[in-house]
């Protein structure tokens, strides 16, 4: 069983790498480009089958250690 | 002062705060190790700047989990000192022991130069040997520390006089221009300018020196 993490910046939370990104396509000529958001996938190997119980412990951890909820926006995805 | 100065993998300044607390008490402080679990019989805790793990996650996450951190928790709440330097402050916040987050800087960009700051606040430990409203030099060393809190902590921060330096001109996008806070308690300072390279040494600012010199002083 896999936990899939994305963690991104909360709306409103300013971004300078997605503004970096931003201004990179919009130099290659991707002017359709309005903003970009970036964030990161942390990807969890887990043992057992429960995904109910996985994905409460999943958000226990995001709340702890994987996500700085200040700023911080996470969701879980269990996958198989 | 008994001082303890905490090193992470990836600190870089720890030899450097050792320097400043030497020059200034003329003791050399303990260097811990972070995977020691004891703090025994000290006055201050200084965690350096540096890279603690690379910065990996976020600077700081990592180091705030690490074994030595649940002692310098409970040496803040026994109302101890602890001073945290740059990537020292960045692992205050994710341990909780300051409000609040250092963000990448808005510019995107390292900022690495002198800066002018501004006391705001004299009447702390940290702080008692500089006037208030006097503007010094302390160089700054950093990729995050465009500092952001929630609304209701920034005025708490602000009613209590816990805002104790502010840039005189913005290098990095920090809320109200801060640059270092303490806690509510004032026992914790955390701050993202290097005083511990402003000795009076290799130039002739001592702007940090005068940090070591009154915490020496507050803790006699």
């Amino acid at each position: 069983m896999k936990a899939i993490v994305k963690v991104q910046l909360k709306p409103g939370v300013l971004d300078p790498q997605g503004s970096a990104i931003t201004g990179a396509l919009q130099a290659l000529g991707y002017d359709e480009v309005l903003d970009v958001r970036q964030g990161k996938i942390i990807e969890l190997d887990l043992q057992g089958t429960d995904h109910v119980l996985a994905k409460q412990r999943v958000s226990e951890m995001c709340g702890e250690l994987l996500a700085n909820t200040v700023i911080e926006r996470f969701s879980v995805d269990i996958i198989d | 002062m008994r001082v303890a100065v905490i090193v992470f993998p990836g600190s870089n300044c720890d030899r450097d705060a050792a320097d400043a607390i030497m020059q200034v008490t003329g003791k050399m402080p303990k260097m811990v190790w972070h995977r020691e679990a004891e703090l025994n019989s000290i006055d201050l805790v200084v965690l350096p700047g540096g890279f603690a793990y690379g910065d990996y996650l976020r600077p700081g996450a990592i180091a705030a989990q690490s074994p030595i951190m649940k002692q310098v928790r409970a040496h803040a709440d026994a109302g101890r000192y602890v001073l945290g330097i740059c990537n020292g402050f960045q692992v205050l916040t994710e341990i909780g022991l300051l409000p609040g987050v250092l963000m990448p800087n808005s510019g995107t960009k390292f900022v690495c130069k002198p800066l002018k700051l501004k006391v705001e606040n004299s009447d702390t430990a940290f702080t008692n040997g500089y006037k208030n409203n006097s503007s010094i030099s302390i160089p700054l060393a950093h990729h995050d520390g465009n500092y952001l809190v929630q609304d209701d902590e920034l005025s708490q921060l602000e009613d209590n006089g816990q805002v104790v330096f502010r840039y005189e001109v913005n290098p990095n996008g920090s809320v109200n221009d801060i640059a270092g806070i303490t806690n509510q308690q004032v026992n914790v300072l955390g701050m993202m300018p290097h005083p511990e390279r402003a000795m009076g040494k290799t130039d002739a600012n001592n702007d940090g020196e005068t940090l070591f010199k009154s915490l020496m002083e507050a803790l006699q």
